[in-house]
């Protein structure tokens, strides 16, 4: 089995409350961190560590939180991601809904190193019941001395705030995210300067998500050097993947990062195979916004070695032959599916999600979509795919936020390495709206 | 006359007190989603400025906050909303089949409301809940592993609701 440290509790029986959550060890990393070091100490461990944000883009936790300006007499703010909005993610949500406290009291131990006295977690407005979860648990860290004045007399002080979103991807994104939070619309702001400096309400703010602030509980109660030894590499730690599509146990696992990914795939502690006794086609490893491989790219590099689910073997052999972790939002097809039908969902949202205010992502997305659409309905033209990898190309690098990036890869990755299939449809228009696609060949033989 | 209940009225009184002094407009969308429940589930131009004046702000402020979110309904619905994820990870597991189904049932496409003010159907984009795909949802909860009888029974589960509140 494999070394789990933030859902090791999960299935507790009503591990949800304080009571069962405090009987298991719970809240004795903040009772370390508050009567035994100092903030600079507890931002040491997490620098040892090795933690890599989870949110998407993998940077390093402790160093980002060594950024934050500390100008006298000005208020810091810690902010708590979960607006999880990447298709094909669903962790956070699992870990907020299962054990709500692991989430507080990381924040508890992270607020306090960053010296901020007031913390928000921003929530996907949709996750409406979750709200009434964390609302809960706040309630009891509180009545038990875990929040408020003078936290177990240690003259820190802390209040916590959940704070719904109300459908905007975008709002995922840190500035739009802080913007939000300021009662706006979810525009991203330009940077520099950064959260760090000018975040919330223009005082130094430190975004992290979700599974980031859950995992400095094991790091304060066990040591960075500890947390450090688990993993390969920079992949330090465990990490939660949510799975979904065509498997036969979709769900939220935590894996310590040693494993491969065709374990991942077809073990029975984890997906547990295709579903239908169909062949693995193709995998978006990290949620939507990272590039699709096909089954053979997907379960060995480039150069032939076995591709482990790592940050660094996922995103071996760059974006032409390799993929990313991302956000951990696994998406698996089977040999029955059509890859320009799911480019084109993710097109769609990509558009719908766009906050408007730059034109290469406002237009390019809209008109993907319509490209996507057209073929995928068996209106397209062979010039139709080459205008679409025009597009995606003058999009990726020249807008304001990541957003525009993550719609342009999905769909250069699904031409790189499917386009095959999206000939096919120009060619066999009157097959395109039947539901099998003739493409099984995608699928390669698997091991039994 | 739109206006709050007293107890509503205390409710956006402790969101307000979330932020720090000063910063009320961060209320916005915790009052807003508010206000849509309590009236009618969608968000008139009277509520909006009822909005606005609860929380000092200009009415602007309220209406450009209320287009940009997807939640906010700006048109009037149906006493049930399904709202049903249409994004890839649930389209590999048959949300396109769910939606048809739903429209042979209701007679609804995405966007419409059946002609008894009963159930809106509206398509969504991933809602977290790829892993238990098809998925809907249904005011503050999910519904998910959508299957046509599952759908025949939250219809039948709606109809009777309503039949047992009047
Ligand atoms: C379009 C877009 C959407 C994003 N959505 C999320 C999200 O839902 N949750 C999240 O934690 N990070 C999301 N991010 C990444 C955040 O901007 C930010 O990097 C992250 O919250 C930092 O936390 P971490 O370092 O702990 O990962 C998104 C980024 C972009 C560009
Ligand atoms: S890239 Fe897209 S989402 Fe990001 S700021 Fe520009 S228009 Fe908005
Ligand atoms: S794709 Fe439907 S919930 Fe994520």
């Amino acid at each position: 089995m494999a070394k789990k440290l933030l859902l090791e509790k999960a299935h507790i029986e009503n591990i949800r409350l304080y009571d069962v959550y405090r009987r298991e060890g719970g809240y004795r990393s903040v009772e370390k961190a508050l009567k035994k070091m100092t903030p600079d100490e507890v931002t040491e461990e997490v620098k040892k560590s090795g933690l890599r944000g989870r949110g998407g883009a993998g940077f390093p936790t402790g160093l980002k939180w060594s950024f934050l300006a500390k100008p006298e007499g000005v208020p810091r703010y810690l902010v708590v991601n979960a607006d999880e909005s990447e298709p094909g993610t669903f962790k956070d949500r699992y870990l907020m809904e299962f054990i709500p406290h692991l989430l507080i009291e990381g924040m508890i131990c992270s607020s306090f190193a960053l010296g901020a006295n007031r913390s928000y977690i921003y929530i996907r407005g949709e996750y409406a019941w979750i709200v009434d979860i964390l609302e809960q648990a706040i309630t009891e860290a509180k009545n038990n001395g875990w929040l408020g004045k003078n936290i177990l007399g240690s003259g820190y002080d802390l209040e916590i705030f959940v704070h719904p979103g109300a459908g905007a991807y975008i709002c995922g994104e840190e500035t739009a995210l802080l913007e939000s939070l300021e009662g706006k619309r979810g525009n991203p702001r330009i940077k520099p300067p950064f959260p760090a400096v000018k975040g919330l309400w223009d005082c130094p703010t430190v975004v992290n998500n979700v599974e980031t602030i859950a995992a400095v509980v094991p790091i304060v109660n066990d040591s960075g050097d500890a947390y450090a030894k688990i993993g390969i590499g920079k992949s330090t730690g465990t990490k939660l993947i949510s799975a979904c599509g065509n498997i036969n146990k979709p769900g939220v696992f935590e894996i310590d990062m040693t494993i491969s990914v065709e374990e991942f795939i077809y073990s029975d502690e984890y997906c547990g195979g295709i579903a239908n006794g169909r062949k693995l086609k193709a995998c978006i490893p990290g949620g939507s916004s990272v590039p699709i491989l096909p089954a053979n790219l997907l379960l060995k590099t480039a150069k032939g070695e076995q591709r482990m689910m790592t940050y660094e073997s996922l995103s071996d052999g760059g974006f032409q032959t390799g993929s990313m972790m991302g956000s951990g939002g696994f998406i698996v097809l089977d040999d029955r599916q059509c890859v320009v039908r799911h480019t084109y969902t993710l097109a769609r949202f990509y558009r719908h999600e766009s906050c408007g205010q730059c034109s290469p992502c406002r237009e390019g997305t809209g008109w993907m979509e319509r490209i996507l659409l057209n073929i995928e309905n068996g209106k397209g033209k062979m010039k139709d795919i080459d205008l679409l990898w025009d597009i995606q190309g003058k999009i990726e690098g020249n807008t304001i936020c990541p957003l525009g990036d993550a719609a342009a890869w999905p769909v250069a990755a699904a031409i790189r390495h499917f386009r095959d299939e999206f000939e096919w449809h120009v060619t066999n228009p009157e097959d395109c709206l039947k539901r099998n696609y003739g493409l099984a060949n995608y699928a390669d033989a698997l091991p039994a | 006359m739109i206006r709050f209940s007293d107890d509503k009225l205390n409710e956006v009184k402790q969101i307000i007190a979330r932020y720090p002094d000063g910063k009320q407009k961060s209320a916005i969308l915790p009052v807003l989603h508010l206000a849509q429940t309590e009236f009618g589930g969608w968000l008139s131009t009277e509520t909006m400025d009822y909005v606005a004046s609860v929380l000092q702000l200009e009415p602007i402020e309220v209406y450009e906050v209320a287009t940009f979110y997807s939640m906010y309904n700006l048109k009037p619905v149906g006493k049930y909303i399904f709202e049903v994820c249409q994004t890839g990870p649930c389209m590999l597991n048959g949300s396109d089949e769910i939606i048809q189904y739903i429209y042979d049932k209701l007679k609804i496409r995405p966007g419409e409301t059946t002609e008894d003010g009963m159930f809106t159907l509206k398509t969504v984009e991933c809602l977290g809940a790829c892993g238990y795909a098809p998925m809907m949802q249904m005011g503050k909860n999910y519904r998910e592993h959508l299957t046509k009888e599952k759908i025949d029974h939250i219809i039948q589960e709606c109809q009777q609701n309503l039949a047992a509140k009047n």
